[in-house]
């Protein structure tokens, strides 16, 4: 290829003109690599990511006559090409000069096809390079040779090795602007390798380049003679694939869809993550734990004799055996393990932080299940690799927390198997993708405590008391009369001879609660203790009232679906903000006008209304009294 | 781990591809309530359709295809809808914007407007008529600048915008298709494929594709730079205009008064694929709405078009 950028396209291999046939042959049989590039700006990677698709013929006569213009309007090597410039990308972004995303890019040699994804900007770094990188069997990390190693290259290194790339290129790039001088490519390779060795990286490959001049790009240059390795494209065209490396591991397919066109056949259809299978193999199905064998794996272009890692395929089995949707299919005599508890790497992805104990939905293979989240147990700071305390985690925060499900899935560690050991979280009001989280392992706690079998059920706790079981949820803004209300209520209750307890939102926070504030982050964790209290009580067969303001609908449902269906009554007691202003009973409102009170819920903190309470009290159109009449004819009634 | 004993096939970049399209449209069939496939009649369409025969098999693909018609596509188009929807053992849709019809929207005098509303329009309108939740499109990253940061599940308000900040982070292979009621999803299983690889694919599985993709004579006339195939009576000749029969293929197809074509000799398809290798301009060159301006095809893309 010319080493000269602003010499001409890109000249096709002799043989696509002379026989097509056999060029197709040979590219029938290219293998894939995707990889990312690490780097800033200034480390030059969109020209290296620029000058890797105009060697490889990936721009055509068009988009070079725009890139010369372009170069000469706006770019930075003067008279030469600006390859930065082809890797360009947004509307927004350019006019506004940031970037706000992950872009992909594709190019092919005679050996294999890539796909690059590429991740500029500073802001989100940590969001779209873990993005990019999650799908990545090879990581090239820049250093321009002027700087060396820098913050941010270990910051990146930090990343790359967090995800879990095992094939890692340390590029030193601008070459040509120390002279190509072995002796400032050692020194960076030297204090490199100090860094990688601390973060437990295995190894990595030094290349001197110049993505301007294309130097050890696609060709080894003459410029560096004192450097043996191969050139850039030679390593991406030889190095491993991560589908090559999982297909020697044990079998485990996670089975998305159950197929069944008609009654005598069921195909359970997925991607095969790790291993082998041929018809015949004994498998067992997690987390059921049921085995039987393999009868065929169909497709469309007939049985195949062997499902390998990386293949879609439908696999049906001898024998009927319970198998759906998120279950996982393993090699019978090393089946993966089943858990409701980890401890995972999060990586938060989203404005709104994380909230300690709110469920989220957590997907992973193809289960989806409901997840809480303890407080972190530490936050690393990305750029020292340190530990730190932290009671949350905001946008780009790294941090290692417990995760508690709903339900146990199958699951294998992120570092064993990344698609059973990979998983996102997303917010169940707005369904965003919040964070991308990596289990390290279960926590046995889940599987060796176990309920202790009680004599006395709840059921015969309620009998003697001759009652149902209830939980009475006030919820309404400050002075909204949550408290007067339930108060009446309760003595209402009494007079019946029913037994009920109030818990208030300050009596708990006088006690059990007085730990917590009220960040978002303690109020959440806050209504999670108030819940599993009320819990216990309706166990003992109380009718509970609880007074708490708590504005978030997802807290409420979380409370909601700790109780049987059924027990939980939801009451809103509506006032409008200028009503339970102007009562101000305990003068917090005034303090938080006045900047005293911080997020304080309906000035600078929401209140989120119910949507379909069980009791709507409107208390601008009746009286305390009459509300608490209408609760306790609806629980009798 | 234990290493398994036999060495195991290699898979290649199309293998690879494949698998990725199908785990794709089969994590939208397990996730969301009413999809449906876009089919466009075009190359893009053809494979993706055949992949969904195959992620599916031996089920037929469990949703309907959509034809958002413009009345204005090539004949041979027509034909070839009709006959693969047959085959494949799916209903087919035809979506034709009823105020496009009534106001006879056309290519000839309306411009941009043709897009917009038989396109942009009739898309949203099929998608509200039908309720459906999540649309299969064909689009590829390797298009053009703006589609190389798309999401495989790109996430539309309910209104059918796209907002490049609303956009949800994709990681490993879990897509998130969660949505509320109204907001609705443009699936793109195509993503990671290029133009070669399409046409490789096709080339190798026997795809049935439209016989405009390959050389014949055709009458055309030439206009604005673009060669124009004047493929019924509806084309509007201009003075001193006549229809010259040149040996044409066409590498993209939409309204047939709006797509160019190249002149070409080559008539089987590893012929197209060897000037597709030699040629040097890129696929969209051949399709005016493109032209106006650099950023075109985001902005059009905001405002709902697939």
């Amino acid at each position: 290829m010319s080493k000269d950028p602003a010499g001409k396209a890109y000249e096709a291999p002799a043989l696509i003109e002379q026989d097509i046939d056999a060029y197709l042959e040979a590219h029938q049989h290219k293998s894939l690599l995707r990889f990312i590039t690490c780097g800033s700006v200034d480390d030059g990677k969109s020209t290296l990511i620029g000058r890797l698709l105009y060697d490889s013929k990936l721009i055509f006569e068009d988009q070079l006559a725009s890139l010369e213009a372009d170069s000469k309007r706006m770019g930075t090597q003067g008279q030469e090409l600006d390859f930065a410039l082809l890797v360009d990308g947004l509307a927004a972004e350019r006019e506004q000069g940031i970037t706000i995303d992950v872009a992909y890019r594709f190019f092919t040699t005679e050996r294999r096809k890539f796909i690059v994804a590429d991740t500029p900007g500073h802001e989100q770094y940590t969001r779209n390079m873990i993005t990019g990188a999650s799908t990545a069997d090879l990581a090239v990390i820049l250093v321009d040779a002027r700087q060396g190693v820098l913050t941010q290259t270990r910051r990146h290194s930090f990343l790359v090795q967090l995800i879990g790339i095992r094939n890692i290129v340390l590029a030193v790039n601008k070459m040509d602007l120390v002279d190509y001088s072995q002796q400032r490519f050692d020194e960076i390779v030297a204090d490199y390798r100090d860094f990688a060795g601390s973060l437990g990286m295995e190894s990595f490959l030094p290349i001197p380049i110049s993505g301007l001049k294309g130097d050890n790009i696609t060709s080894l240059s003459e410029q560096t003679p004192w450097y043996s390795g191969p050139s850039l494209l030679a390593h991406l065209e030889t190095v491993e694939l991560d589908t090559e490396r999982m297909a020697r591991h044990n079998f485990r397919m996670a089975v998305q869809w159950v197929n069944r066109p008609k009654l005598d056949f069921r195909g359970f259809a997925g991607l095969v993550s790790s291993g082998s299978i041929r018809p015949g193999d004994a498998i067992r199905v997690q987390p059921s734990g049921r085995i039987t064998t393999v009868k065929s794996i169909v497709t469309y272009d007939g049985e195949l004799a062997e499902a390998v890692a990386g293949q879609a395929v439908t696999l049906s089995l001898s024998s009927e055996i319970d198998c759906a949707r998120g279950d996982v299919i393993t090699i019978a005599d090393a089946p993966v393990e089943v858990a409701d508890q980890f401890e995972a790497t999060l990586v938060w992805m989203d404005e709104q932080e994380m909230l300690p104990g709110r469920p989220y939905w957590l997907k992973i293979g193809a289960s989806m299940v409901s997840a809480s989240i303890t407080r972190p147990k530490y936050e690393v700071d990305i750029n020292t690799m340190g530990h730190q305390a932290a009671n949350t985690l905001a946008l780009n925060a790294i941090g290692v927390c417990n995760i508690s499900l709903d339900r146990a899935v199958p699951f294998e560690s992120y570092a064993d198997n990344p698609d059973l050991g990979g998983f996102i979280l997303i917010d169940r009001m707005n369904n965003r993708t919040v964070a991308a989280g990596m289990i390290h392992f279960a926590l046995r706690r889940s599987q060796n405590i176990h309920w202790q079998s009680l004599e006395i059920s709840r059921e015969a706790h309620a009998a003697q008391k001759n009652q149902q079981p209830r939980l009475l949820w006030f919820t309404g803004l400050s002075g909204s009369g949550k408290s007067t209300i339930a108060n009446l209520v309760e003595k209402k209750l009494h007079v019946l001879g029913k037994h009920s307890f109030l818990l208030d939102g300050d009596n708990i926070r006088h006690g059990l609660n007085r730990d917590l504030g009220f960040t978002d982050a303690d109020r959440v964790e806050n209504i999670r203790r108030v819940g599993e209290v009320a819990r216990l009580m309706t166990d003992a067969g109380l009718i509970v009232l609880s007074a708490f303001i708590s504005p978030f609908r997802s807290e409420r449902r979380l409370v909601r679906q700790m109780l049987p269906p059924g027990e939980f009554i939801e009451i809103h007691v509506d006032a409008p903000l200028e009503l339970a202003e102007s009562r101000d009973v305990k003068g917090l409102y005034k303090k938080a006008r006045a900047g005293q009170l911080k997020n304080f819920t309906g000035i600078d903190s929401p209140y989120e209304v119910p949507e379909n309470p069980e009791i709507h009290i409107d208390t601008t159109s009746c009286t305390a009294a009459e509300a608490a009449e209408e609760i306790v004819a609806f629980l009798l009634g | 781990m234990k290493l398994a004993p036999t060495t195991t096939p290699r898979l290649t970049h199309l293998q690879r591809l494949e698998a990725e399209s199908i785990h794709i449209m089969r994590e939208v069939v397990a996730e969301t309530a009413r999809p449906v496939m876009l089919y466009s009649v075009g190359k893009d369409s053809a494979v993706m359709l055949h992949l969904a025969k195959k992620a599916f098999y031996p089920s037929p693909p469990p949703f309907p295809l959509l034809h958002v018609d413009t009345t204005w596509k090539f004949r041979a188009m027509y034909e070839l809808r009709d006959k693969a929807a047959r085959d494949a053992g799916m209903d087919l849709l035809i979506h034709q914007n009823p105020q496009a019809l009534a106001q006879g929207i056309n290519p000839f005098d309306h411009g941009s407007l043709h897009t917009d509303l038989w396109k942009t329009e009739g898309l949203k309108q099929a998608l509200d008529k039908y309720g459906f939740d999540t649309a299969f499109g064909g689009a590829r990253r390797d298009e053009e600048k703006s589609r190389a940061k798309e999401r495989v599940f790109s996430f539309r308000s309910a209104s059918h915008r796209w907002d490049a900040r609303s956009q949800r982070p994709e990681l490993w292979r879990l897509y998130n298709a969660r949505k509320a009621r109204g907001e609705s999803m443009r699936v793109f299983p195509l993503s990671n494929w290029t133009e070669l690889d399409i046409w490789q694919y096709i080339h190798l599985e026997g795809i049935e594709i439209v016989p405009l993709y390959l050389a014949a004579l055709r009458p055309t006339v030439t206009r604005d730079g673009l060669i124009l195939m004047v493929d019924d009576e509806r084309f509007r000749l201009r003075d001193g205009e006549t229809p010259v029969q040149r040996s044409i293929r066409f590498r993209t197809l939409g309204c047939y008064p709006l797509t160019g074509a190249v002149e070409s000799s080559a008539v089987t398809l590893p012929q197209v694929i060897q000037e597709m290798l030699l040629t040097t301009t890129s696929e969209r060159q051949g399709r005016a709405i493109d032209h106006d301006q650099d950023a075109s095809m985001e902005k059009k893309k905001q405002e709902g078009y697939f």
